[in-house]
């Protein structure tokens, strides 16, 4: 197991460094990011070539890239292109901001689409199941940012007609939050909304794999052999069928995690919270490449980890797999 | 002695029908008898198909079915809510344009660049998929490594990136930066389909008749994946939708002048959020060619591949 | 002759499906003896397994649904008995054994837990220790070596053979007084067959149970069964014992089987099949389901219109659902494998 784990994570690494040259390559080749600031007024044309010089904006793509991959590894991302702050300190804080964000929300999404899936498939075809699905294919049609547009205009319009703001609509807290419990209890309700957005799109994916999942153990010989044995109903449906249909959907949730980004992005966007996504649009905005490949790569890293334990898990929950 | 006295069980009519001496008859259907069959006892996908036919009617026929120009402002009535008179269903915008008729000229953009991007990351992906596994050992392993690769990095982030530094605003572009993207599901499917395909006689038959590598991806083995792929492209078109809305909607994809759904209601989201007509309208749409692609999708998904369990 | 320890009366078993309703077993009665081993042959569709697993309670009660009927397991009827007694007879008093083992067994819990799981369930105050080493008692009874070890072992490391033998293993645990078993052979190697004969055998000698035997192989019926029931189209169609039903069977579908069968001892140039398909369940032929492949039947009018009943054929106890019964008798009829006692 332990040798498989490494072999996976030597390779991540190899693909990882392919992955962000061809990325650099790519962010690069557009041309000089410069090239806005030599029509800027004020903007002497000094501190343009001491960017330059300091970025080696001049020297071909291989220099270049050598240049950020050392930064990247020995000077933690480096620094931005045209502030020259550093990148990591503001990378971190937004980091645990989209941690939280997409924690709550991960986790209640799989609680309860596991618990919509497994009741979808005992109560096949009752009005149950079809309102499950009919919710389940209406949030996957349904755009993400658009939803959470929605929300904001709901919440909006609602507080045109009573004078009520139920929900904040912007922002992971307000001007003057406090400290301490009331610090969070804002955080919180800042983040109802955004968390509820996030859901929808998982719940309407998690439940419907759930569902089918429990569909197919269900009506397998081993459940029926289950029964044969005379076992209570309840056992059979927790012990035997449930554990067994829950193993893909481990799968199935770490693999997603390349989706739930885009959903956090546009998320963060429409709610204007500090966290990933906004970093990501606000430095592609500004055309600063830096950020901008601090942010890939970290992501890359978290899809290679996510991956890694889909794959281990698996390993432990199905003992037909462990044996590699 | 052959059975006598038993009546076939018929369904429409058939394309064939045997008539034996004792007096039985057999019904002969072909596949794609048998696949329409299927798809049609579907009412939810039947009934996608035709609200899709029917969008697909409004986006070819816009510029005659719109009630005003794309551009025609109406300078008595900037920021209109919806209303009946003056044909403004949709209310009207910052600049007094109708936006019923921005709306459908956004759905006419949006969906040539969704079928853009699905027809031509089908092509790619099956392409890549069929080659990979055909071929199997090195070359199977190179493109698998490199569709990893882009697997590797984050969906949207990298969609994002690559329009600001490619450059975007015009729908051609933001097409072909979603097909780059897009190709590695299908490849991947279609790889698998040829792996095990690859195995079966009839490759090995063609093979030992002397037919070509090439003739025998194309005549002989994709033939048996349309199903598949059918699907999956069918799937892609929605999921294309949905992200070049996304794309546009933070500025990304297709910027103004030209306007899709998504640019749509970035520029409604502009005006604040008491005009919520302008972010509602393009929105809905969008959820309803959606939800009639997914469902087609499932229907053609049971038409075409009968041995998956029917769902509710 | 001592009380049978199960009775079956005239049991009707339908499914409701999109295409209608299937009549998967009709009118079926058959008695089991204690101690013996009854026989149930017929083709995929006879209704033979499903006339057991409905009993038991094991058929999916939507589609599915037992119509009328009793099954009586020492004088309670199991049809109309409550959930939780029913619970209590299967995997104790009545005990199940399936044909695929692979599909058959969960595949994330070790061998030793699911066939504690069976002792645990219908002897609760044992404690765990005695469980742990009747699961082991019982695998080496079975014939698994280095039972001690497999016992923590999963199902995909046993082989095909080893894994029918847990099952019984399983089926065995609370000693049964009645042994079902569905296709137990079916997805076996013929060699493994061989042991897995044996290993009945063997729980039948520990257990005193009376086996049901469900199978399609004649070969299986003739070494293993002391009586028969052949069934066809859901419905029994002749009763009697082994050897009676090898020598002279007095149905023309058992007459068929018979004669379908490849022989070592006779010069054949062509096997004879039965012509002909099996029916539908949904529209089953009128009068006697079999009467479209029945060479015996000669197109008469009564085989079409009536339903033959199940009626004595011949002294002793041997039954035949056929209008033609008697002339069956008379006619030269080359039949099938002599049955013996299996070697």
């Amino acid at each position: 197991m332990l040798q498989y784990v490494i072999r996976r994570l030597l390779y991540s690494v190899v693909v990882l460094v392919a992955a962000s040259f061809l990325v650099f390559f790519f962010v690069t080749a557009s041309g000089d990011p410069l090239a806005a600031l030599y029509t800027t007024p004020n903007v002497s044309r000094e501190s343009i070539d001491k960017i330059a010089e300091r970025k080696h904006i001049n020297e071909n793509v291989f220099v270049r890239y050598g240049y950020w991959a050392k930064e990247a590894v020995t000077a933690k991302f480096g620094t931005t292109l045209l502030t020259n702050q550093k990148i990591l300190p503001d990378l971190w804080r937004v980091m645990k901001n989209t941690f939280q964000l997409v924690f709550i929300a991960e986790l209640l999404a799989v609680l309860v689409a596991v618990a919509i899936g497994v009741y979808s498939a005992l109560r096949q075809y009752s009005v149950f199941d079809y309102s499950a699905t009919t919710f389940s294919f209406f949030g996957l049609a349904t755009p993400v940012f658009w939803l959470a547009l929605m929300l904001q205009v709901a919440v909006v319009q609602i507080y045109l007609s009573t004078g009520h703001r139920i929900f904040p609509v912007a922002s992971l807290n307000s001007v003057d939050p406090g400290s301490g419990l009331d610090f969070w209890i804002d955080r919180a309700h800042h983040l109802v909304l955004p968390v509820l957005v996030l859901m929808v799109a998982s719940i309407a994916s998690y439940s419907r794999y759930m569902r089918a999942s429990m569909l197919e153990v269900v009506n397998s010989d081993y459940v029926r052999t289950a029964r044969a044995k005379g076992l209570p109903e309840r056992q059979v449906t927790m012990k035997h069928a449930f554990r067994n249909a829950l193993i893909p959907i481990v799968t199935i949730v770490a693999l997603n995690f390349g989706t739930l980004l885009g959903g956090v992005i546009v998320t963060e966007t429409v709610f204007s919270l500090d966290g990933m996504g906004l970093y990501l649009v606000n430095n592609l905005l500004a055309n600063d490449p830096y950020p901008v490949m601090a942010f890939l790569m970290v992501t890359a890293v978290m899809i290679i980890v996510f991956n890694l334990i889909a794959d281990i898990a698996y390993g432990v929950l199905d003992p037909r797999v462990r044996y590699e | 002695m052959l059975p006598f006295g038993e009546e076939p069980a018929s369904v429409g009519s058939p394309d064939l029908t045997l008539a034996y001496e004792s007096g039985v008859e057999l019904e002969a259907r072909s596949q794609w008898a048998y696949a329409r069959l299927r798809f049609f006892r579907h009412r939810l996908a039947v009934a996608s198909l035709v609200v899709l036919i029917l969008i697909g009617g409004v986006a070819i026929f816009a510029p005659q079915l719109a009630p005003y120009g794309f551009d025609e402002q109406d300078l008595l009535n900037l920021n209109a809510p919806p209303t009946f008179d003056d044909k403004h269903l949709f209310g009207t915008d910052q600049l007094g344009r109708d936006y019923l008729s921005r709306v459908i000229f956004g759905v006419r953009t949006s969906l040539w660049v969704a079928l853009f991007v699905a027809i031509l990351s089908t092509a790619i992906g099956t392409a890549v998929g069929s080659i990979a596994g055909y071929f199997g050992g090195q070359v199977d392993n190179l493109l698998m490594r490199f569709t990893d690769l882009i697997l590797t990095l984050p969906g949207l982030a990298v969609l994002l990136t690559a329009s600001v530094f490619f450059g975007s605003g015009d729908p051609l572009k933001v097409g072909l930066i979603l097909a780059l993207l897009f190709w590695t599901g299908l490849a991947r499917i279609v790889r698998g389909l040829f792996l095990s395909l690859r195995e079966k006689e009839f490759v090995e038959a063609a093979k030992a008749a002397g037919a070509s590598d090439m003739r025998i991806i194309v005549r002989h083995m994709l033939p048996n994946c349309v199903g598949p792929i059918v699907v999956t492209m069918t799937l892609l078109i929605a999921l294309a939708i949905l992200t070049e809305a996304a794309l546009s909607f933070l500025g990304f994809g297709i910027q103004p002048p030209n306007a899709a759904l998504g640019t749509l209601i970035d520029s409604g989201q502009e005006q604040g959020l008491e005009t919520w007509w302008l972010v509602t309208f393009p929105g809905l749409v969008i959820v309803l060619i959606a939800l009639s692609i997914n469902f087609i999708g499932d229907g053609l998904r049971d038409a075409l591949d009968p041995t998956q369990r029917r769902r509710a | 002759m001592p009380e049978p320890i199960l009775e079956i009366k005239d049991l009707t078993v339908e499914f409701s499906t999109e295409d209608g309703i299937v009549h998967a077993v009709t009118g079926v009665s058959y008695d089991l003896y204690p101690g013996e081993v009854l026989g149930i042959v017929g083709e995929s569709g006879s209704g033979k397994s499903v006339s057991m697993l409905s009993v038991l309670g094991l058929v999916p009660m939507p589609p599915g649904k037992i119509v009328q009927g009793e099954a009586l397991f020492n004088g309670d009827d199991l049809v109309t008995m409550p959930k939780n007694k029913l619970r209590d007879i299967r995997g104790g008093p009545m005990a199940m054994i399936f044909q695929d083992p692979m599909t058959s067994l969960n595949p994330v819990l070790t061998i030793g837990d699911q066939i504690s799981e069976a002792i645990k369930v219908h002897n609760r105050g044992k404690s765990d220790d005695d469980v742990k080493k009747r699961t082991v008692e019982l695998l080496e009874l079975v014939g698994v070596p280095f039972a001690e070890r497999r016992v923590e072992q999963y199902p995909h490391e046993f082989s095909g053979g080893m894994r029918q033998r847990a099952m019984i293993a399983m089926a065995i645990a609370n000693e049964p007084t009645v042994l079902v078993a569905d296709e137990p052979t079916t997805a076996l190697d013929v060699t493994i067959q061989a042991q897995i004969v044996e290993v009945l055998k063997t729980a039948q000698r520990e257990t005193h149970a009376a086996i049901v035997l469900i199978t399609h192989d004649l070969g299986l019926i003739a070494e293993l069964a002391d009586r028969v029931v052949v069934m066809y189209a859901g419905r029994v169609v002749e009763l009697a014992d082994v050897f009676t039903i090898f020598n002279s069977p007095r149905h023309p579908y058992t007459v068929g089987l018979m004669n379908s069968l490849a022989r070592v001892d006779v010069d054949l140039e062509w096997l004879e099949p039965i012509p002909g398909q099996p029916p539908s369940l949904i529209t089953p032929p009128s009068g006697c389901a079999f009467h479209p492949r029945c060479a015996f039947s000669q197109g008469r009018a009564i085989c079409r219109t009536d339903i033959p009943e199940l009626r004595k054929a011949d002294e002793g106890v041997h039954l035949s659902a056929c209008h033609f019964a008697e002339e069956l008798a008379a006619t030269h009829v080359r039949v099938g494998a002599g049955a013996g006692d299996g070697s």
